[in-house]
Parts: C-alpha cells; structure tokens; sequence
C-alpha cells in the first residue's frame, strides 16, 4: 500500500486561509490523528486527502481510489426511514457488494437489539455504529473518519478502538479527526495539531 | 455485475423509502386528482368546451404533480450524508442517478399515466383522443421527472432552492406539455398524432440520455 504524501498543503474557504505550509506521510499500518479547534479546517484537510475536493495549493500524492478508501463524514450516510441492516445491505450494493451477514456485522458494533428498528428511532451513538458499521462490512486499506467518536458512549469508543488497531494490523491507515485530544481511547495515534 | 448491482441498490432503495413515507409521494397524486377533478367544476360539468382544455388540464396537472415531487429529489439524500457516499463509489453515477429518477417516475408519474384514461373520459375525450393521452403522458411524464431530477440536481443545497427550481424547469418542461397537449387536439380533431407524438419520443430519448449525465455533474459540482 502506498504511502500518503503532502506537501506544502494550503485550504482556502471563501477569502480566509485556513490551513497554510501543510505537510506530512502516512504511511501503512499508521493512525493520524488531525486535532483542532472549530473552524481549525480538520475537515477540509480530510475532504482534500480523500479527494473529494482539490487542495487550494499545494499537492497530495498516493490518493487512494474510491474502492479503496472509507469516507465517514460528520453525517452518518443513513436514512432514517430503513433499518442498521437494510442501510447497511444498500450501501454495500452502491459499492457493488453483497453482503452475506449484515447481521453479524451490526452484531460487532454492539446493534444486535437495534438493527431492524428504523435509524430515526436510533439514538445519536447507535446511528455512529451503524454508519462504522461499513468499515467492517468492506476491507479498505483507507480511512478517513471525521469526528468518528461523536456521540458515541464507553462502549461504542472501545469498539471503535477494536476496529482501528484490528485495521493497523493488518497494514491499513486511517486518518481521523476530532476537537478533543484522545489519550487512552486509541493506542498508537499519531497527532497532528491544526490551527496551533 | 457490479455496476447491475449498485443500480438496483439504487433502485430498491428508493422503492423501499418510498413504502415507508408514504405521504410524500401520494401527496403529488392527490394534487394531480385535485386540479383534473377539480377544474370542471369551476365550468359548466358538461359543457363542451371541457373536452377542449381536456389535454392542457392533464398536463398541466402532471407537470405541477412532477414539479411536486422533484423538489426533494436529493435534499433529503443531502442532509442525511447518503449523497455524499454515492458520489464516492466507483459505479458510474449518470447509471445511479438514473435508477434514482426511473423509480421517482414509477412512484410519483406512473400512477398518473395509469388513472389518465378516467380523466380523460371524465373531461369528456372520446377513445381516440384518451389512448392518444395516455401514450402522450407515457412518453412526456418521464421527461417531466428527468428535467425536474436534474433542476434538483442543480439547486440541491442552493438556498432558496424551492424558487429557484420552478424558475429553472419549466422552461425545460414546456415543450413536453405543448406536444403531449397538441397530440391529444389533434386526435380530437381527427387528425394524425404521430408528429407529436414523435416529438416526445425524441425529448424522452434526450432527457433519459442527457440529463443523468448532467445531473451527476452539478452533483459532484455542489458537492465539490
């Protein structure tokens, strides 16, 4: 899997630079960690390294290709009219999969009871499961996961932790945003202060 | 086999929601009851000249019940993230957002096309004319929902996107209703329909071509 390379990165939004002399590697196996405050541009940055906009100056080398990436932005991707497991089985047919046991995958990420109630009865974190449920249901090298945590509670932040050492492991990266500093809840993060 | 796959994920999906909000997509339909049973009451039921307005009650009714309908085409999609994880996959999205517009059709157009015939014998149409109707709104109501998809496309995220669409789409819809329309008068006059009838074939076959292509671009243009 070949490295993630910035240089020289600079985000502009409307006539404001919000991110200026960007510069860093992520190499396989790696966990960054992008930490700012609100309006530091964590999410621009994000939204740039997995190509979904173009940086303002500046390059991004090794972009992954869609099928191999995971995107999670702050809005989940899920309709709150479907179930964790009918969301789950058309996203994975969007991206051309069938899945053989949804059902185990919304098990993993703590949704047993939940999965055949609709995503508007859910509650804030249980939606967030739902939606981390496709970084089990599709292998990609890539992760870009803005504010992944948010509303999740103890036991959906050890899940996660699960999913991204398990994803470490086995030679993935992940590039993950968040306001707060992590200590404990992620082991082996490395961060990057935005906005200092 | 992928790109199959994605397309009927696609397709599915939409069905599926549909069932479960109901309201949203019946609420076209009644619109559309409301102006063709409606506007003969404000004439005399039996007066003649009904079977004269008859062509431009129907479409105008299928033009306002599509207009209806697209405007939330892609802002519930938006403020939910999903539209943002169907521009990320790899399976080509004109073939995406057309499943999406060809099950918006079947959900908010084809019931349309399906009680046509009541309306027109109600408005007092003849056989001729009433087939010649609903072979007209067949071939002009997927144009309707195709323009009106790729003018939500355009304006999703758009403030004040409710004005902006109409303004946008209906000169774009215009043609379908002037030859759906003429089609039917023609019939009632006795004439040949072929002309116009052709016509919509070809706006059909440009609208089911052209505008996923298009829609996708000012998706990924919004988005970007």
């Amino acid at each position: 899997m070949p490295a993630l390379h910035v240089h020289d990165l600079a985000v502009v939004r409307g006539d404001r630079n919000i991110v200026t002399g960007l510069g860093f590697t992520v190499d396989s196996g790696e966990v960054l960690h992008l930490q700012g405050r609100n309006g530091a541009g964590k999410t621009s940055v994000l939204e740039v390294l997995a190509g979904l906009r173009q940086p303002d100056s500046g390059r991004v080398d090794g972009r992954p290709e869609p099928q191999e990436r995971h995107w999670l932005g702050h809005k989940n991707g899920l309709n709150a009219a479907l179930t964790p497991v009918e969301n789950l089985v058309f996203w994975a047919g969007i991206n051309g999969l069938a899945l053989a046991a949804p059902r185990d995958i919304l098990a993993a990420v703590g949704l047993k009871l939940q999965m055949h109630r609709l995503c508007g009865q859910l509650s804030t974190g249980q939606r967030r499961r739902a939606a981390l449920a496709r970084l089990i249901a599709a292998k990609r090298a890539w992760w870009f996961l803005d504010e992944p945590l948010a509303g999740l509670d103890v036991e959906g932040l050890e899940v996660f932790a699960g999913l991204l050492v398990a994803h470490g492991a086995e030679g993935g990266a992940a590039i993950i945003t968040s306001h707060q500093p992590l200590p404990g809840v992620v082991p082996g993060l490395r961060g990057l202060r935005l906005g200092a | 086999m992928t790109t199959l796959t994605a397309v009927s994920a696609v397709f599915e999906r939409e069905l599926r929601v549909a069932l479960r909000r109901r309201a949203e997509w019946i609420q076209p339909l009644v619109f559309y009851g409301i102006v063709a049973l409606l506007f003969p009451l404000g004439v005399a039921p039996n007066d003649p000249a009904l079977a004269v307005f008859a062509p431009a009650i129907v479409w105008v009714g299928a033009l306002l019940a599509a207009l209806l309908a697209v405007d939330r085409l892609f802002r519930g999609d938006l403020d939910d993230g999903w539209l943002e994880q169907l521009l990320l996959t790899d399976a080509p999205l004109p073939l995406l957002i057309a499943a999406k517009f060809t099950a918006q059709w079947l959900l908010t157009a084809a019931p349309l096309v399906l009680v046509s015939p009541l309306l027109g014998y109600g408005l007092g149409l003849g056989d001729g004319p009433v087939g010649v109707l609903v072979l007209g709104l067949l071939l002009g109501t997927p144009t309707l929902v195709f323009t009106g998809g790729f003018a939500a496309a355009l304006t999703v995220g758009a403030p004040r996107a409710g004005i902006l669409l109409p303004i946008l789409v209906l000169p774009l819809m215009t043609p379908a209703v002037i030859f759906g329309g003429g089609a039917v008068r023609a019939a009632s006059a006795g004439l040949p329909a072929d002309a116009p009838l052709y016509f919509l074939g070809a706006l059909l076959m440009l609208s089911i071509t052209l505008l996923p292509m298009a829609a996708a671009g000012a998706l990924r243009n919004a988005m970007g």
